[in-house]
C-alpha cells in the first residue's frame, strides 16, 4: 500500500534522504562525536525505511536520481576551494606535496597488502583503494576501474569517521605537533570528515587539511592506475 | 539571475568534461577533468572567482546528500560484505592510521629540515 503511494510520487526518495540527513545533523550536534556522522546516520535511516516499508532499492534510486546527477558538477566545484587555498600550497610546497604524496602511496600500498593478506577479490580491492580520498572522487574512481561504487562510498565514509575520531590521539602518540603537518595528516588520511575535526583543532590545521582533500584526490587518480 | 549564470557556467564546464571523458580512453572520471578545467580557468583568470563562487560553495555544502543513494545501495550488496566485514574494518582502521602517521611525519620532517637550512 505504502509502496504504491510512494511509486506515484517522484520526490519521496529525495524527501527521505534529506529527512535522514536532518536527523543526522541533529544527532551529531547533540552527541558531539565523530561517530554520530550525519551521512552515516542518513544512510542507515534510508536503509531502515526501505526495509520497514519493503521498498525496492531501484525505486528509491530512481526517485532520488537528481542527487546523484548533481554529483559530477559538485565535484567540478571542488576546484573553487582548492583555488582559494592554493597560496597555502605555494608557501610550503615541498613539505605539503611531500607529505601528501607519501600519504597517498602509503594508503595504496597498505590497502593493497591487506587485500592480499585477507584474500579479498579484485572488486573489493579496487573499492577499498581510494578509501582515504573524498567520496566524490573516490566513488567514481572505483566505479571507473571496475570496483563497486557503494562499497567504495561506505569504506570512504568509515575511513573519514576513523580519522575524525582518532586524529588527536594518533598525532599525540606519533608526536605530530607542527600545525601544517597535523592538517596534512588529517586531510590526506580522512578527507572532509576528518577535516571538520582539523578545524576544531585550529585554523591552520583546518586549512591545510582541506587543501589536502583535493590534492590527495587528484594524486590518487594518477597513482591508483599502478595498483588497479 | 546570478545563480542561474553561475550554475549554468558550472554545467557548461561539466559538459566539456564529459566530452573529454567520452573521447579519451583513460580510466579517469569525468568530474576530474572538470575539476582540472575549472582550476585552470580560475588560475589563468579566464573565469573570475565571483562568476562561480556562491553556487560552487552551495553545491559543495549539500554534497553529502548526493552520497546517500550510493550509501543506501549497500542494502543490495549485503551478501558481499557480511562475510568480510571484520577484516575490511580492520584494514580501514590500520591503513587510515598508517596514512595519517606517514603523511604527518613526512610533512613535519621537511618543514623542520627546511627551517634549519634557513638558519
Amino acid at each position: 500500500m505504502i509502496s504504491n503511494i510512494l511509486n506515484n510520487s517522484a520526490y519521496w526518495g529525495i524527501a527521505i534522504s534529506v529527512m535522514g540527513y536532518g536527523i543526522g545533523v541533529l544527532l551529531n550536534k547533540k552527541f558531539k562525536t565523530g561517530i554520530a556522522n550525519p551521512l552515516l546516520i542518513s544512510i542507515a535511516f534510508v536503509i531502515l525505511v526501505l526495509i520497514i516499508f519493503n521498498i525496492d532499492y531501484e525505486d528509491y534510486r530512481e526517485s532520488s536520481e537528481i542527487l546523484s546527477w548533481l554529483l559530477t558538477p559538485a565535484t567540478v566545484c571542488l576546484a573553487v576551494p582548492l583555488y582559494e587555498q592554493l597560496h597555502l600550497l605555494k608557501k610550503n610546497y615541498k613539505a605539503v606535496l611531500g607529505g601528501i604524496i607519501s600519504g597517498v602511496f602509503t594508503s595504496l600500498v597498505t590497502v593493497f597488502l591487506f587485500c592480499i593478506i585477507f584474500g579479498f577479490d579484485k572488486g573489493m580491492e579496487i573499492s577499498l583503494l581510494p578509501k582515504s580520498i573524498t567520496t566524490a572522487i573516490g566513488m567514481s574512481l572505483a566505479d571507473e576501474l571496475g570496483g563497486v561504487d557503494t562499497l567504495a562510498a561506505a569504506a570512504i565514509i568509515v575511513t573519514g569517521i576513523v580519522g575524525n575520531v582518532m586524529c588527536r590521539g594518533v598525532c599525540k602518540v606519533f608526536k605530530i605537533t607542527e600545525p601544517v603537518a597535523v592538517g596534512i595528516a588529517i586531510g590526506t588520511s580522512s578527507h572532509a570528515v576528518g577535516t571538520s575535526k582539523a578545524f576544531e583543532i585550529g585554523e591552520v590545521e583546518g586549512a591545510m587539511s582541506s587543501l589536502s582533500i583535493a590534492v590527495a584526490g587528484i594524486i590518487t587518480v594518477a597513482a591508483i592506475q599502478i595498483f588497479a | 539571475m546570478k545563480y542561474v549564470f553561475q550554475f549554468g557556467l558550472i554545467l557548461v564546464i561539466t559538459f566539456f568534461a564529459e566530452l573529454i571523458y567520452k573521447y579519451l580512453p583513460l580510466p579517469i572520471p569525468a568530474s576530474i577533468y572538470g575539476l582540472i578545467i575549472m582550476l585552470a580557468l580560475l588560475m589563468t583568470g579566464i573565469i573570475k572567482l565571483e562568476w562561480v563562487k556562491e553556487s560552487a560553495k552551495y553545491l559543495i555544502l549539500i554534497m553529502p546528500l548526493m552520497f546517500i543513494p550510493a550509501g543506501a545501495k549497500l542494502i543490495t550488496v549485503q551478501d558481499m560484505i557480511i562475510p568480510v566485514l571484520l577484516p575490511v574494518l580492520f584494514t580501514i582502521v590500520v591503513t587510515t592510521v598508517a596514512v595519517m602517521v606517514v603523511s604527518g611525519r613526512v610533512t613535519q620532517f621537511i618543514i623542520k629540515r627546511d627551517s634549519q637550512n634557513d638558519k
